[in-house]
């Protein structure tokens, strides 16, 4: 009886020790890391920033930008687009302030990852979106404001 | 059924990009059945990750405020022509999926 419930757990813990098995994975902590869930969780963006970056201490930089509609008609599917010419990229996030959970979603980057993560999100109103990135140890930012016609949390 | 599409094109910013279209519902949790109103519980992709010739090179960590059927697109700087882009994805219910392309 125990013994299923164990195979059962450590399926899923399987397939990842396959793939570092067949050098599908480099042994970096990085990108060995699970799913943020403290980060996706948290109701506040300093929350969601302190769990997934460590800090909330953000810069604004030019050299971050966002490439994103100034109006979405459909809330439901908001195209972001963040670039960035800094170097040493280790991290993006992407946070809806208004959304009920602000922390969208985030890419880790290792070495030979580029500073560049275009993704379609969710926003329940109109919102600035805050886009977050880490070079060099160094948190910066870049907002913009996006409005929503038709919302599109739980609709 | 779960269906992953890829695409790679030049950058304008150098180096190559990676599309990346997999078709999930992307259940956020709190949308209800219109039949039964019974909550649709949540269902989403939690981890993707991209990787160049076997080398992991980014992962994206996506939630339930990524939109369905997630277009992901990631910058691949250090690409040259005849490598192989893998991009595999596991989602909160343990489901995954993965798709190959040699960069032209």
């Amino acid at each position: 009886m125990k013994r299923r419930i164990f195979l059962k757990g450590s399926l899923a813990a399987g397939t990842l020790a396959v793939a570092a098995g067949a050098g599908m994975l480099t042994p970096r902590s990085v990108l060995a890391a699970a799913w943020p869930k403290a980060a996706f969780e948290s109701e506040t963006e300093a929350d969601a920033l302190n769990a997934f970056f460590g800090s909330s201490d953000a810069e604004e930089s030019d050299q971050v930008s966002i490439k994103a509609p100034l109006q979405a008609e459909n809330g439901a599917v908001v195209p972001i687009k963040v670039m960035t010419s800094l170097t040493g990229v280790e991290g993006i996030a992407i946070c809806a302030i208004k959304n009920p959970r602000p922390y969208t979603t985030s890419l880790r980057v290792s070495d030979g990852g580029g500073g560049l993560y275009s993704t379609r999100i969710k926003m329940g109103q109109t919102s600035p979106v805050h886009c977050y990135v880490k070079a060099g140890g160094k948190l910066y930012m870049a907002s913009q404001e996006i409005k929503v016609t038709v919302g599109g949390c739980g609709g | 059924m779960a269906s992953t599409k890829m695409k790679i094109k030049k950058s304008k910013s150098g180096g190559y990009e990676v599309m990346v279209l997999a078709k999930h519902p992307m259940e956020t949790g709190l949308r209800k059945d219109k039949k039964t109103g019974n909550k649709i519980p949540e269902h989403f992709i939690e981890n993707m990750e991209f990787a160049v010739n076997g080398e992991v090179i980014a992962q994206a960590n996506l939630g339930t405020g990524v939109s369905k059927n997630p277009l992901i697109g990631v910058g691949i700087p250090n690409a040259k022509p005849g490598d192989t882009v893998t991009v595999s994805w596991v989602d909160n219910k343990g489901e995954s999926d993965s798709a190959e392309k040699a960069v032209k």
